[in-house]
């Protein structure tokens, strides 16, 4: 570690000016949060950071990659985390680190501190990329999280009747959606002891082949569940259209409404319900 | 004259809809207007997932006194060995249904389809208003 040295004197400047460095340092920083962090919180968290900071300059000088600044990194993960669930944004998060500098500037006093200043800069610089790095994944994060409750939510498998359980299929259908509503409908026909599924497109607006495909898969599904799968809502311009791109629906049951989807559904329900009884005594 | 890049799944739902606004702008029946989107749909991906991407170019267009939307797709991909195998229903070279190319032909009143290896491929579709 030759770069020990050369960072002496940068720690024994921030370790001789902590009280003041420090206190700068938070107001400057509360200030731009504009009152979303109280000074006390801000506080808190930078005060960590700069002992931190002097410790990991002690033992591993300026190159940052160094283990000595584990201990730094693991502060600003949580300071980048948390900031980016509060919704603040990149720039005010990689503020809090870079503010340091501007603390620091005033302090110098001749050329020696300069060398330090920079070689603190750069530090800085690194741990500011570095919070963005982390703020970035966290909203990515967060955005997935999102994503995957609302593919839910818009997918929701629903108790008709008793054996019954109906699929509204809403908006466009990707392959992702399909796998959710597959998954969802196969769980309720199990969870719900469901002898009869209902996927419902009146709020698609376009079925092509992908989507077809994607339709034909889920009954295939349901029925190697043992249950029968009606397709209800084919409104008169989707049946066409199907009939023209050439798709066939083999023996699968479609319906015009969901209304009269569950009627067909009720009837069979009550036509093999005696067999089912007798098969069990 | 509508023209978007067709580079990912979200371009196709994107190149969907901007196909129904203008089927809708030129009076197309609702039976029309959901036949060129499907049509314009099955397009985009295989544009998207043969040809590696390329772009839609769709607008009104007129002939005498009708109206209607034509769309092209474009790409710079390795285009199509034989049209007549890759226009047969059921015939894919991937894990499609193989309905895309010869339901967009029927679902449109005009089609065209333009390809050679190593040339890319240029697929229309035209509806009139009636
Ligand atoms: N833009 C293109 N570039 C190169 N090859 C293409 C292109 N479009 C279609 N093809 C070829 O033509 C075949 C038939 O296309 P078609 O759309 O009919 O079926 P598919 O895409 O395989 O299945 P799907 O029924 O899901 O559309 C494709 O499998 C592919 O080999
Ligand atoms: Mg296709």
């Amino acid at each position: 570690m030759t770069n020990v040295g050369e960072s002496d004197r940068l720690v024994g400047l921030l370790t001789q000016g902590r009280e003041e460095f420090t206190g700068k340092w938070v107001r400057g920083v509360t200030s731009t949060l504009a009152g979303r962090l109280t000074a006390a919180e801000v506080q808190q968290d930078l005060n960590e950071l700069y002992t931190a900071l002097v410790e990991a300059l002690r033992n591993g000088g300026v190159a940052t990659r160094n283990e000595a600044y584990g201990e730094v990194r693991s502060l600003l993960t949580e300071l980048s985390r948390n900031r980016a669930r509060q919704g603040f944004s990149p720039t005010e998060t990689a503020f809090s680190v870079l503010a340091l500098k501007d603390v620091l500037e005033p302090a110098l006093a001749d050329g020696a501190d300069v060398k330090a200043y920079l070689q603190l800069a750069r530090v800085l610089d690194d741990l500011g990329l570095y919070t963005i790095e982390v703020h970035a994944k966290t909203r990515e994060e967060i955005i997935s999280a999102q994503a995957e409750q609302l593919l839910e939510l818009s997918t929701p498998v629903v108790k008709l009747w008793d054996g019954v359980v109906g699929v509204p299929l809403v908006g466009t259908l990707d392959s992702a959606r399909t796998q959710v509503v597959m998954e969802k409908l196969l769980q309720s026909l199990l969870d719900l002891n469901a002898t009869h599924a209902i996927v419902d497109i009146t709020g698609v607006p376009a079925v092509d082949t992908q989507v077809a495909q994607h339709l034909l898969k889920t009954v295939v599904a349901a029925r190697m569940m043992g249950a029968e799968c009606v397709i209800s809502g084919i409104r008169p311009q989707i049946a066409q259209t199907i009939v023209a791109l050439g798709i066939e629906f083999g023996d699968i049951t479609t319906k015009a409404t969901l209304a009269d989807a569950l009627r067909h559904a009720l009837d069979r329900i009550e036509e093999r319900g005696p067999v089912e009884i007798g098969g069990l005594l | 004259m509508h023209e978007s890049p067709i580079t990912g799944n979200g371009d196709v739902v994107k190149a969907r809809q901007a196909v129904r606004v203008l089927a809708q702008e030129a009076r197309l029946s609702l039976v029309d207007q959901t036949k060129l989107v499907t049509a314009a749909s099955e397009l985009a991906r295989n544009t998207l997932s043969y040809g590696g991407g390329g772009t839609m170019r769709a607008s009104i267009v007129t002939r005498g006194t009708s109206t209607g939307v034509k769309v092209v797709f474009s790409d710079q991909g390795p285009g199509i060995p034989d049209l007549d195998l890759a226009l047969t229903d059921g015939w894919s070279s991937g894990r499609g249904m193989g309905l895309g190319l010869s339901g967009a032909r029927r679902l449109a009143d005009e089609f065209t389809l333009d390809s050679a290896p190593g040339k890319g491929t240029t697929v229309s579709v035209l509806k009139w208003a009636r």
